[in-house]
């Protein structure tokens, strides 16, 4: 099966690159992430805070359905450009890794008023931390997070 | 399905993945890899043989001396791991896509509502 979602993890390189093209126009897609309500939808996580401008921030939050926070994290948007561009970073809470810094590139693709693509760099402290974010899927203990977040995400659907 | 296992045990070692990086660029003999490190030899040979074992490095003689390459097939194969991960932001990246159609919907519903 393809998978639409592309990911460039050189060996040795502490980023990654992700690029994924939607059936959306790049407006919209824009607005997938401008929106607290709809971010916090489709990332099938609790979207608390979000401040998209520039020197603004953000936080996440998941929580079981006792009321258990399974998943935070947050971030600093450092810039923005409406359809454009987001610059920011990203912590997860409680988490070994630390802070990584992302830039979210938003395109037209071709000329179609449908089609879009959103380029992801994410830049890690080091190649270490970048390897483990990888494998973090495999993680069993993290996996059980990963595992109770697709549920909800699949309640929420 | 157990070779992928291996392989995968063998890259959670930090100073496995470190001399595979050291052999991806050029062929080294163990004498010159463990330089590179504050591990005693004999664990650096320990590493290498499980390198070797799971296809990650492969090793040519030439005179005396025997050197390690990575072994770039089996480094492409690695790159299943990744799989997990991309199908995690696949999943939500389709996810996306879904709750952003239905909003459009959502829109000219409203739209077509007010008329």
């Amino acid at each position: 099966m393809e998978l639409k979602t592309k990911i460039k993890a050189e060996p040795g390189e502490q980023q990654l690159l992700i690029t994924r093209n939607f059936d959306l126009p790049v407006a919209l897609l824009f607005k997938a992430f401008d929106s607290a309500e709809l971010l916090g939808n489709w990332m099938g996580t609790q979207v608390t805070i979000l401040e998209n401008k520039p020197l603004g921030k953000y936080h996440f939050e998941t929580k079981d359905p006792s009321g258990n926070v399974v998943f935070e994290a947050s971030g600093t948007i450092h810039s923005i450009e409406q359809d454009k561009l987001i610059v920011r970073t990203f912590e997860m809470a409680n988490a070994p890794f630390g802070a990584q810094l992302e830039f979210l590139n938003f395109k037209a693709l071709g000329d179609s008023d449908n089609q879009s693509v959103l380029e992801m760099q994410v830049i890690y402290r080091s190649k270490e931390i970048r390897d483990q974010m990888l494998k973090l899927p495999f993680a069993s203990g993290i996996s059980k997070a990963h595992d109770r977040l697709e549920a909800l995400m699949r309640e929420g659907a | 399905m157990k070779l992928r296992r291996d392989v995968f045990q063998a890259l959670a070692d930090p100073t496995r993945r470190a001399i595979l990086l050291m052999v991806a660029t050029q062929s080294m003999t163990a004498g010159a890899i463990a330089q590179g490190f504050d591990a005693a030899r004999p664990t650096i040979s320990k590493h290498l043989s499980i390198l070797t074992e799971c296809a990650l490095v492969v090793s040519h003689k030439d005179g005396r001396e025997i050197y390690y390459d990575v072994n770039a097939a089996k480094m492409k194969e690695v790159d299943d791991f990744l799989t997990p991960f991309r199908k995690m932001w696949e999943a939500r990246f389709d996810k996306l896509e879904a709750v952003m159609k239905n909003y459009t919907a959502q829109q000219d519903q409203d739209k077509g509502g007010k008329s």
